[in-house]
């Protein structure tokens, strides 16, 4: 069964500067003993006190300022941090897509990229070359895929690391805002096989500033201010609260129509 | 190793919160390394990656490695067979052998201790093991070692005759060698045990390098002096015939307390037909069960901390 638990986690991240890292300081300050304060490590509270649960079927949004944690929160969600206080627990295969440059080669073709990409996604080279044929439909790359990465636009490589994640069946999605850089038409496309993705008992959970993205992807949402989870609900409420206005006050009536939504304020979508 | 003494002191407090199984367990900790060996295509496709994207749009590519082990090999040869007026037949196919076992030594200690933070962006944006990314380091290291072998094989090639002449001497009034053989083959486990040392070194300084910085440059402000150390230019026969027939290891000591020597002998020595001797295999399989476990220990404690680290 895909979820991810979350108890009572912090993230601190230890602050090293030069001396702290060396082992001068560890070796000399052993002989004079404790010298009060200077021997602490500063530390940055990322996350405090975060106890949340996902589960399959579930499309969570993140919202809240810069540096409020949304990125860290994702990797926590992934299994890349570890919490330093209380615990986490992930089930299912993540696929976590958070910076577009990493562990992309600028100098190889699209091509090899999508099977590196895959690699690293737990596939095997088998496997991924199975799925090429729909990645490159999917993207609608075309010739580009022979051509080094290097030669890509932004949009073109949020495409390519999008055919990727969504091809290989993940449990659990992992987005960072950056995939806003698609066109419209595009962003349709991902986002009916991102929903399809979830339906099949998968889940998602997308970090973003942008509240159009916000909705065509999510249905809950999570505010996250200065390390700390402020409000959890559904998606209009929350950022209703976090905005101080309704999102959906000024969409037209067709995508309201799609999303499925009344678009006046009769009644309250979610519980 | 203290390393983490505030922040971890408030761990323990509070680790007990949930049902969770502890961020240092040793399951989690051999699980690490279990999955990092499953994901074999994807450490050995790493570690091809590195060296081609070294020699990018060079027209030679990695054949460079070989050419370069090749002229150093040459030069080297030619100038201490001169020096200490050794057979180049056999003194010039010593030191390149000696020199290709000691690039991977000192691939696997300097690039071991760049491990992680070599690779900060892909540890902090895709979850994997740790061991991927140690196996990167140690399969490049060894497809290094596989390119300057052809050297290795060259000049076999051409002194094959004073190689396989049973009681060549490596310089003069050296003890006599019994020639090139069918032990040779003994070579093959000889290299599988200094991997298998290289996977601790890796993981180990790997590791600590992450938390403190200055251990690659202690280890790089080293490396040149081991190298003098170590009979790779020079023989042991030198100091035996400084000390006498009767010199027994208190007179060998600068040797026998090199642990890289116990490593280059036994792939060197069956390599070139040397004589072999068992203690180094011994020494070499105990240096090998205390630092895995001491690896495994750290690799225990601090694994989940190497992504705050890097
Ligand atoms: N590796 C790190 N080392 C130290 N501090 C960090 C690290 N990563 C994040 N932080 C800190 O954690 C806090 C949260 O950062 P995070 O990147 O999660 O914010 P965010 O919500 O994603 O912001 P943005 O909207 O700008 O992307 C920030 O104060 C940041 O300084
Ligand atoms: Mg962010």
């Amino acid at each position: 069964m895909t979820s991810i638990e979350v108890w009572n986690a912090s993230v601190d991240f230890p602050i090293f500067d030069a001396k702290s890292r060396s082992l001068k300081k560890k070796v000399l300050g052993k002989v004079g003993g404790k010298i009060g304060t200077d021997s602490k490590v500063p530390v940055i509270e990322a996350l405090h006190d975060i106890t949340v649960s996902v589960h399959a079927g579930d499309r969570v949004g993140l919202v809240g300022h810069n540096g409020a944690g949304k990125s860290t929160l994702l990797r926590l969600l992934s299994g890349i941090y570890e919490p330093t206080r209380g615990s986490a627990k992930i089930q299912g295969r993540v696929a976590p897509v958070f910076d577009l440059g990493v562990g992309m080669d600028q100098e190889i073709s699209g091509y090899e990229n999508i099977m590196i990409r895959g690699l690293y996604l737990g596939m095997t080279r088998k496997q991924m070359e199975k799925r090429v044929d729909d990645i490159a439909d999917f993207t609608e790359l075309g010739d580009y895929l022979s051509m080094p990465l290097r030669t890509y636009s932004t949009g073109m490589r949020v495409r390519l690391a999008l055919g990727v994640v969504t091809s290989i069946d993940p449990e659990i999605l992992l987005l960072d805002e950056g995939i806003g850089a698609v066109d419209s038409r595009f962003l349709n496309k991902a986002r009916d096989r991102l929903v399809d993705l979830v339906r099949r008992s998968g889940l998602l959970v997308f970090a973003s500033h942008q509240d159009d993205l916000l909705l065509e992807l999510c249905t809950s949402a999570i505010w996250m201010d200065e390390g700390h989870m402020r409000m959890q609900g559904s998606l209009r409420d929350v950022l209703k609260a976090y905005k101080g206005k309704d999102p959906f006050q000024n969409i037209s009536p067709e995508t309201a129509a799609r999303l499925g939504i009344e678009r006046p304020v009769s009644v309250k979508g979610g519980e | 190793m203290h390393a983490t003494s505030t922040v971890d002191a408030a761990d323990e407090s509070a680790a007990t919160a949930k049902p969770t199984p502890d961020r240092r367990s040793w399951e989690r900790a051999f699980a690490d390394l279990r999955d990092g060996f499953t994901q074999r295509e994807l450490w050995s496709h790493l570690g091809w990656q590195d060296i081609k994207q070294r020699y990018r749009r060079s027209v030679l590519g990695p054949l460079w490695i070989t050419l370069s082990m090749g002229v150093t090999a040459l030069g080297l040869g030619l100038l201490y067979s001169q020096l200490f007026d050794a057979s180049i037949g056999t003194f010039l196919p010593y030191i390149t052998t000696g020199f290709i076992v000691w690039q991977f030594m000192l691939g696997s200690l300097t690039e071991g201790t760049n491990t992680f933070i070599a690779n900060e962006g892909l540890i902090k944006h895709l979850p994997a093991p740790l061991s991927v990314y140690v196996l990167r380091t140690l399969w490049r290291q060894t497809i290094l070692f596989a390119h300057n072998m052809i050297i290795y094989f060259i000049v076999v090639t051409i002194f094959w005759g004073s190689l396989t002449k049973s009681g060549y001497v490596l310089t003069d009034a050296g003890i006599p060698q019994p020639g090139l053989g069918w032990s040779a083959l003994l070579a093959i486990p000889g290299f599988a045990m200094l991997a298998l040392n290289a996977g601790w070194v890796i993981l180990l300084l790997g590791i600590v390098s992450t938390r403190f910085r200055d251990i690659p440059q202690v280890i790089t402000s080293l490396i040149n002096l081991m190298f003098f150390m170590t009979p790779i230019v020079w023989t042991t026969d030198i100091l035996k015939s400084k000390f006498g027939e009767s010199a027994g290891w208190r007179d060998l000591w600068v040797v026998e307390l090199n642990p890289l020597y116990h490593f280059l002998q036994i792939v060197r020595a069956p390599l070139i037909g040397n004589e072999q001797s068992w203690h180094h295999w011994v020494i070499v399989a105990g240096i090998a069960v205390v630092g895995w476990s001491l690896a495994l220990v750290v690799l225990r404690n601090y694994r989940s901390r190497v992504s705050y680290w890097v």
